[in-house]
């Protein structure tokens, strides 16, 4: 019988699957992945994670719990850095530990080390590690690496060409209807805007609108680099280099009718960056700028609520504004 | 120039001695008050950790008085603290302060640009002038720490309740007054000899109690409720895993001569955690281990709301505290912490520890009803 993988479908799925996927299927391991996120699975990484925990590993626990039983092997590689110089999120470094000691009855973990903080180099050993748990054929775990390095490069294109990462990995249907008269640049880590039942499904929303919605993802990378080289100091999270980076750079376009920060609730990144990205927007232009915050009581109809008059506001402001002095 | 820090603990009497050494014009924040949190908490990011708001607060109290440079440290990651600097300076700017930070770090100029921050802050003293005030304060801040575990062993065990608390306060009002880090050292050893005068009742039996956790909530008594006070007038004696001195000598000294570094917590860690993650969760992890080895009796472990880290150590030391045996008690704080709901914790954690220690001595004197 094939060995199964289990890979839980949160935090960095939305951003390496193919990559991984590809690299397992080469070697004949076959990928499992967690059921897509719903009430009961987030209530099951709620009740067996720390209470302190930021929502999005919590949604991860319940994604993990979810996978346990049927699967051989779980997947959560230790994503210290993926850049020079950078690094993810504490809980990125601590992830297999948080998992190991908080669930119990797992299957083993493959908890490989990635940390390209030095040097890029290091992926590559990482990729060997992951593969000898499966075959001693050097030639084919080089194979697969490469292979999986080419499925990434084709999916991170095709993400900087403005298709959504569910779109490609999942194939979600997503109805771009725009009329044209907005266009609202969506902020926030992948694991928030993508994730369909946490995000409250946002993006649809604003399709559903008519407006045009523009993520992070959506711009290159030299783009971001070009912006956040800018900043007085390095900004050594890579997520939230990318956010900051986005953000300084849509300050600049005239297209952006307003700016929406998904945080979640309990992620330190998000707390100081959202924070730096307000004060930025409020000094430097008058876009509009809606901080919404997700945690595990969040209603739908509230944060419905939010979103319409946010829009609402802006459609209103268009309209209306007429830039002439109302002193005559 | 009129150069401010932020309050962390003893940091305030050994930046003083550093910067009288270095004649640069300073002003001490006031002591960390309610209003210092209701300051922070009203201008900093709402998710934000304590220590940077409470850090805001400082700077405001400050400035009041004149001062215009805030020196701090920095770091490059993964933890927040290494870009605190960037998000204060954007807050203070926003609130319409004019002032200047000098972040003392290896930022992206690499040691060009440390040394221009060093030359704007010490003037035209040499570097070597300052290297000599760096040893000099870290002399200080080692005998500052021994003083400390002086006061946590006499304090379990003296015969008339409050006399070391009495002692201590007397010395951090005294050494606010005296100049110059020779008399600092000076009063720090009358002060030793003065506590190891205080009469002690050598038949109390007492529990012993390690606490670990993130650095700021640790050192700073403002943040723990002065926990170390409150443990050792319970008759507990109380070690505190992280100290500033091991952290200056440790992670600063060290680290900038590449010497090599002696922690012992990286070899007790290892089944539970293996790696740096930031903070001081290995050391939380590490440390929580060799207390259990050392036969304690408890462990606290304290950080500040959302600190990324320690989240991290938490959910390991459950089973630290079921496989090596020994009671954990974790405790988050924040700006709405209340300090009667915070103390009746820690009562209750240490009448448990003592019921613990007492039927474990007893254990073999029970007899079962009926035989």
């Amino acid at each position: 019988m094939e060995v199964r993988v289990g890979i839980p479908r949160a935090l960095v799925y939305y951003e390496y699957y193919p990559m991984w996927k590809a690299f397992f299927e080469e070697l004949g391991v076959r990928v499992v992945l967690s059921d897509k996120t719903t009430k009961p699975i987030l209530n099951d990484g709620i009740n067996c994670s720390v209470d302190e925990a930021c929502l999005p590993v919590k949604l991860f626990h319940g994604h993990v719990v979810n996978l346990k039983d049927k699967v051989d092997y779980l997947f959560i590689p230790r994503l210290k850095s993926v850049a020079k110089g950078e690094y993810i999120c504490p809980k990125f470094c601590g992830l297999p530990e948080m998992i190991k000691y908080s669930i119990k009855g797992l299957p083993p973990i493959i908890d490989t080390e990635v940390n390209l903080r030095k040097t890029r180099s290091q992926l590559a050993h990482a990729f060997k590690e992951v593969g000898q748990v499966f075959t001693n054929n050097r030639k084919e775990i080089s194979k697969a690496y490469e292979k999986a390095l080419h499925e990434h490069d084709t999916f991170i294109q095709e993400v900087r060409k403005g298709k959504y990462p569910t779109e490609i990995i999942e194939g979600q249907k997503m109805l771009r209807k725009h009329n044209g008269d907005l266009c609202i640049a969506l902020i926030g880590h992948v694991y928030n805007i993508y994730d369909r039942h946490m995000s409250m499904d946002i993006i649809a929303k604003l399709h559903q609108e008519g407006i045009k919605v523009i993520t992070p993802e959506f711009l290159s990378d030299d783009v971001i680099q070009h912006k956040t080289d800018l900043l007085p100091k390095k900004m050594f999270w890579t997520f939230g280099e990318r956010l900051m980076g986005a953000v300084l750079h849509l300050l600049d376009r005239k297209d952006i009718d307003g700016i929406i920060y998904l945080m979640s609730f309990g992620c330190g990144i998000d707390a100081l960056v959202s924070d730096l990205c307000e004060r930025k927007v409020r000094r430097e232009t008058n876009i509009p700028f809606s901080l919404l915050t997700l945690d595990e009581h969040s209603g739908e109809a509230g944060f419905n609520t939010r979103l319409e008059a946010f829009i609402d506001m802006i459609r209103w402001r268009k309209r209306n504004e007429s830039n002439i002095s109302a002193h005559g | 120039m009129k150069a401010t820090f932020p309050h962390m603990g003893n940091v305030s009497i050994i930046v003083k001695a550093l910067f009288e050494t270095l004649e640069v014009d300073y002003i001490i924040p006031p002591a960390c008050s309610k209003r210092t949190l209701e300051l922070g908490t009203k201008y900093a990011p709402e998710l934000a950790c304590l220590p940077l708001k409470i850090n805001i607060g400082n700077f405001i109290e400050s400035i009041e008085q004149g001062a215009d440079t805030i020196v701090m440290a920095g770091g490059c990651g993964p933890c927040r603290f290494g870009y605190y600097g960037e998000v204060q300076k954007e807050i203070l700017k926003d609130l319409g302060y004019n002032v200047e930070f000098l972040v003392l770090e290896l930022p992206n100029g690499g040691i060009k640009e440390f040394l221009r921050r060093l030359r704007t802050l010490i003037g035209r003293k040499s570097l070597l002038q300052a290297a000599k005030a760096v040893q000099k304060a870290t002399k200080i801040s080692i005998a500052l720490d021994e003083l400390d575990k002086l006061s946590f062993q006499i304090r379990a065990r003296e015969a008339v309740k409050g006399k070391t608390d009495w002692m201590m306060k007397k010395f951090h009002h005294q050494v606010m007054k005296v100049k110059g880090a020779k008399s600092i050292i000076k009063l720090i050893r009358e002060t030793q000899k003065e506590l190891e005068a205080i009469e002690i009742d050598r038949s109390v039996r007492v529990l012993k109690i390690g606490i670990v956790g993130e650095i700021y909530t640790l050192i700073e008594p403002f943040t723990n409720f002065n926990i170390e006070q409150m443990l050792g007038n319970m008759g507990i004696e109380v070690d505190r895993s992280l100290t500033l001195s091991n952290w200056i000598v440790e992670h600063m000294i060290k680290q900038a001569l590449h010497l090599k570094k002696n922690r012992p917590y990286e070899k007790a860690a290892p089944p539970y955690m293996n790696t740096m993650i930031g903070g001081h969760a290995w050391e939380t992890i590490g440390n929580s281990v060799l207390y259990a080895q050392q036969g304690y009796d408890g462990i606290v472990q304290l950080y500040p709301f959302t600190c990324m880290p320690e989240i991290v150590a938490q959910s390991i030391l459950p089973t630290i505290s079921n496989e090596l045996d020994i009671p954990i008690l974790t405790l988050i704080i924040d700006e709405l912490t209340g300090e009667a709901g915070y103390k009746t914790r820690i009562e209750a954690f240490v009448d448990m520890l003592a019921r613990r220690k007492e039927e474990k001595a007893h254990s073999n004197e029970y007899i079962l009803s009926g035989n």
